[in-house]
């Protein structure tokens, strides 16, 4: 069961890997918590800081283009981020992000009618998010059902340990 | 309806019959992972309790991003690394050895038809022989050392097809970027991009990499070339190898066929700060730069050294301006020195650094300074990529690079035809 609410967070379209986890950091350590203080540093430095627990990244198109590196999505979670709604994601950061338990959403519209700082709640299962603050629902598209069941077992390491072999055989 | 070669790839690699869309479950060829992406997925092998990898001739570990370290704590993965290839039996090239996606073709691990995946977004480029190769991340890496697959969604394939004669001083770098600056950063999000026509069967491997390493940029999942004679003679006279052709079908269901005719093509320039944001030559023209960095996966190769050395020769660096060079491996580094191509680089007032990916990942070697301006031959531009999120890069060709090393601003390299 997957359901995360919190403040919204807007970025633009083509956020890259580069921002959201520069390279000057990720080359020297897998730590998450160490990452996390980096979180989004190459558009706000003070993002670690101002983020809460489950706090929602509301992007544009193509969000986390770029390196493939981990690092990115890891030190988002690590931040506190509970979940990403973009209008689309770049592929291997969309794999990434399952495979590290961070929830992602691709709407549209989600994009199109919030505001910085609204109350947003997702729910993966339902395939559902609401904006508390707008008093308003939008259906998105379901996850294939073994990407959910990778994020509900809060990613591939928990996932794997769980159940002794992959979901895909 | 007939298959693509992505598709035929895949149902090799699946053991059935797929087509685009499918998720299929595919038998890995070959792995590489390298000093920014490896550690991560060491850490996650082991907290799955893996022990023994399923395959060790199969995976590739590099150490490429920060070579030689620059800090204790880059050290500290870099040994992690060296003692998980000894532990498991698996080849390492450590410092110096080159950029990974030019060591995987070199050292032979990549063949026409195979399925690899890497732990870098640029694995795209083996591609270039008629591989399916495609980027993921560091924990399904761990999944992959593991079982030895993965999943993949087919991609549909948009077809590429490039046409025209292209101009001399205009080189694979240029068409590359032209194309993106058509195509958009996410204009073949979740795609294959296989290329083709008359100028691409042309083309020799180097190009052919040039061309399939940027695919990312625009979004795809993998670049192709359908393999061919070229290809062939690239692994007969560099291994020894005998490989086949391999082909789209006739009716092959391509998402799209676009068509590019670079007859009269200038040569392009990414400006800042997206790899979409492109313009040929003459709307950038002179603007001042303090760094150029010649080198990376997409164009540290022989033949790009040769084609800067062609302008540099006997000319001088512009006072002010730093200019790195970076062979992309040390059988790159080997045959620049033997053709006498260092020995122009260093006449000319160049700085050669050892093999690697150089400052393209903006971790060590040449940093860039807030409002510092870079013109660089590697594949992205965007803000803070090789340093200060307040410097620019300007993406280009070697040519384009080498002639602006002699000016200090950007110039068009068919003004030293």
């Amino acid at each position: 069961m997957i359901r995360v609410s919190g403040r919204a967070w807007k970025y633009g379209d083509d956020v890259s890997t580069d921002l959201i986890m520069p390279g000057k950091y990720k080359f020297k350590t897998i730590d998450p918590s160490e990452l996390a203080k980096h979180a989004m540093e190459g558009i706000d430095p003070e993002f670690s800081k101002k983020v809460r627990e489950g706090d929602i990244v509301v992007a544009g198109w193509n969000f986390g283009c770029g390196s493939s590196r981990e690092q990115a999505p890891l030190a988002l979670k690590h931040a506190g981020v509970g979940a990403i709604i973009a209008k689309s994601f770049a592929r291997i950061f969309f794999r990434n992000s399952i495979n590290v338990g961070l929830p992602i959403v691709e709407s549209q519209n989600v994009f199109d009618e919030t505001d910085e700082g609204d109350i947003l709640e997702v729910d993966l299962d339902e395939g559902l998010v609401r904006n508390l603050s707008k008093n308003k629902s939008f259906a998105v598209k379901p996850l294939p059902g073994f990407l959910l069941r990778i994020l509900q077992d809060g990613g591939l390491v928990e996932h794997f340990k769980k159940r002794g072999k992959f979901e895909w055989g | 309806m007939g298959k693509t070669i992505v598709e035929k790839i895949l149902s090799r690699a699946s053991g059935r019959d797929v087509n685009a869309d499918d998720i299929v479950v595919a038998e890995v060829d070959a792995a590489m992972a390298h000093d920014g992406t490896a550690p991560l997925a060491i850490e996650a092998f082991r907290e799955m309790g893996g022990k023994k990898v399923w395959d060790p001739n199969r995976i590739i570990l590099v150490i490429d991003h920060i070579a030689p370290s620059a800090s204790e704590g880059t050290s500290s993965l870099h040994v992690m690394m060296r003692e998980f290839s000894r532990e498991q039996g698996i080849k390492l090239y450590d410092v110096g050895s080159g950029i990974c996606h030019q060591l995987m073709l070199e050292g032979s691990h990549v063949r026409p038809g195979a399925v690899v995946v890497g732990a870098d977004s640029h694995t795209c480029t083996y591609g270039a022989v008629g591989a399916f190769s495609t980027g993921i991340g560091s924990t399904e890496m761990a999944a992959v050392f593991i079982s030895g697959r993965l999943w993949f969604r087919v991609p549909r394939t948009l077809k590429f097809y490039i046409e025209g004669r292209l101009p001399d001083f205009v080189t694979p770098k240029d068409i590359i970027l032209y194309i993106l600056g058509k195509v958009g950063a996410d204009g073949a999000n979740y795609r294959a991009i296989e290329f083709g026509g008359p100028v691409v069967e042309q083309m020799g491997v180097s190009g052919r990499m040039t061309l399939c390493n940027m695919v990312v940029e625009m979004g795809a999942k993998a670049g192709i070339v359908e393999p061919d004679e070229k290809t062939s003679a690239y692994f007969r006279e560099d291994f020894g190898v005998e490989v086949g052709a391999m082909r789209s079908d006739d009716d092959a269901a391509y998402e799209d066929v676009l068509k590019f005719d670079v007859s009269g093509l200038e040569p392009q320039i990414a400006c800042p700060s997206s790899v979409d944001n492109v313009k040929p030559i003459s709307e950038v023209e002179g603007v001042e730069v303090d760094q150029i960095f010649l080198g990376s996966c997409t164009n540290g190769r022989l033949e790009d050294l040769r084609q800067a050395a062609e302008i540099l020769r006997g000319a001088e660096v512009k006072d002010g301006v730093r200019v790195l060079i970076v062979p992309a491996s040390r059988r790159v580094y080997l045959q620049a020195l033997k053709e006498g191509l260092i020995e122009v680089f260093l006449r000319a007032g160049c700085t050669v650094c050892n093999p690697g990916c150089g400052p393209c990942p903006g971790g060590h070697m040449g940093v860039l300074a807030p409002g510092e301006v870079c013109l660089s031959t590697s594949n992205r531009n965007f803000v803070g990529r090789m340093g200060s999120t307040k410097a620019k890069i300007y993406l280009a060709s070697p040519l384009t690079a080498a002639a602006s090393a002699i000016t200090g601003r950007i110039t068009d390299p068919r003004d030293f035809g």
